[in-house]
């Protein structure tokens, strides 16, 4: 009973949401001229937790599995935020992609923990594949 | 931080309680190990001239303890020592926060903020990274401070190296005192891989 009136209680508890309607002019895709298809498959499984908005399912919104998730999108976004892209120098933005690239090379991002609950996220070897190949690109003409 | 730490310890608790498992091993974070606890001193250049104040260059006293505290991240990393390499790497977030550029020109100065604001970012994820990641760090690190040297200059005796097999066969440069090829990208994996590209002094 009394852990119910906890579990109960926590979900008063005032959060933060990562969310925004404004896509700023700064932003990876208004600045480059990124294909539709690996456009879209950023969006999906990047953009959670490397942009100023988040798209919450349900589940997220429910305490404690929010709390995890804010931290997560904090750090994420400290890391490297796409909404924000034009801001970085042109030695930042070589950085970025050159870690961008060898994350999903090596697999390590998206974090399995979000594919398991997203698996839209999850790139298929020819996504991993096109899209290495755009941000390669993308490194290459800076 | 605090708030988060209480964050966390209501979590625990509420977890505890919905689901009476102990969850001692989900809120302990992976703590690297070192694999050695030797650190190889013997390409430190210690020379008490390091503190004589340069009075016709400014920027030559903060890019002085830049390379010294990147050598020793990359002495770090040849030994497999991710403590060390995080120490080195707290200091060196420092030390670029430190830096005084006035005394360069205008192009140099913006040259140099985009340096110091990009390794600086490096020295961070070095400071607290398990050590496959503080060696990516390491490589684009080794970028900017090979490039802060092309302004600032140094009175040190550095050779710039190159392995052609790190990062996916993309290869990456750092910087030694040493002619001797030791690598830190792969520490003793592959200690001797790598050629010397050039001779900077």
């Amino acid at each position: 009973m009394v852990l119910l009136v906890a579990f109960i209680g926590i979900q008063f508890m005032p959060a933060n949401r990562n969310q925004s309607n404004v896509v700023p002019d700064t932003d990876f895709m208004v600045v480059n001229n990124v294909p539709a298809n690996i456009e879209n498959k950023i969006q999906v499984s990047c953009y959670d937790c490397h942009s100023n908005n988040t798209a919450y399912p349900w589940y997220n919104k429910v305490q404690p599995v929010a709390w995890f998730l804010e931290d997560h999108i904090k750090e994420g976004k400290a890391e490297l935020n796409f909404n924000e892209w034009d801001e970085y120098s042109d030695r930042r933005k070589n950085s970025k992609l050159r870690s961008i690239i060898s994350q999903i090379e090596d697999d390590k991002m998206p974090l399995d923990s979000y594919t398991i609950i997203h698996a839209d996220a999850k790139f298929s070897e020819d996504e991993k594949y096109e899209i290495i190949a755009y941000m390669a690109q993308l490194k290459n003409s800076l | 931080m605090k708030k988060t730490s209480i964050k966390m310890g209501i979590l625990t608790m509420a977890l505890l309680a919905l689901t009476t498992i102990s969850c001692k091993d989900g809120k302990k974070e992976e703590a690297p190990i070192p694999m050695s606890s030797e650190m190889p001193l013997g390409d430190r250049n210690e020379s008490g001239d390091s503190e004589r104040l340069m009075a016709n260059d400014s920027g030559n006293s903060s890019s002085k303890a830049i390379i010294d505290n990147y050598l020793k991240i990359k002495n770090a990393l040849v030994a497999d020592n991710q403590e060390e390499a995080a120490k080195a790497g707290g200091m060196l977030v420092a030390n670029f926060e430190d830096f005084d550029t006035s005394g360069y020109s205008s192009e140099e100065q913006q040259e140099l903020k985009d340096i110091i604001e990009d390794a600086k970012e490096h020295a961070e994820h070095i400071s607290e990274s398990p050590m496959e990641h503080q060696r990516e760090h390491f490589g684009i690190l080794s970028k900017d401070v090979i490039d802060m040297i092309a302004i600032t200059g140094t009175d040190k005796k550095l050779y710039q190296d190159f392995c052609p097999m790190y990062n996916n066969k993309k290869g990456a440069q750092w910087l030694s005192s040493t002619e001797e090829i030791k690598n830190p990208f792969f520490g003793s994996k592959m200690m001797n891989c790598g050629e010397v590209q050039k001779q900077i002094n």
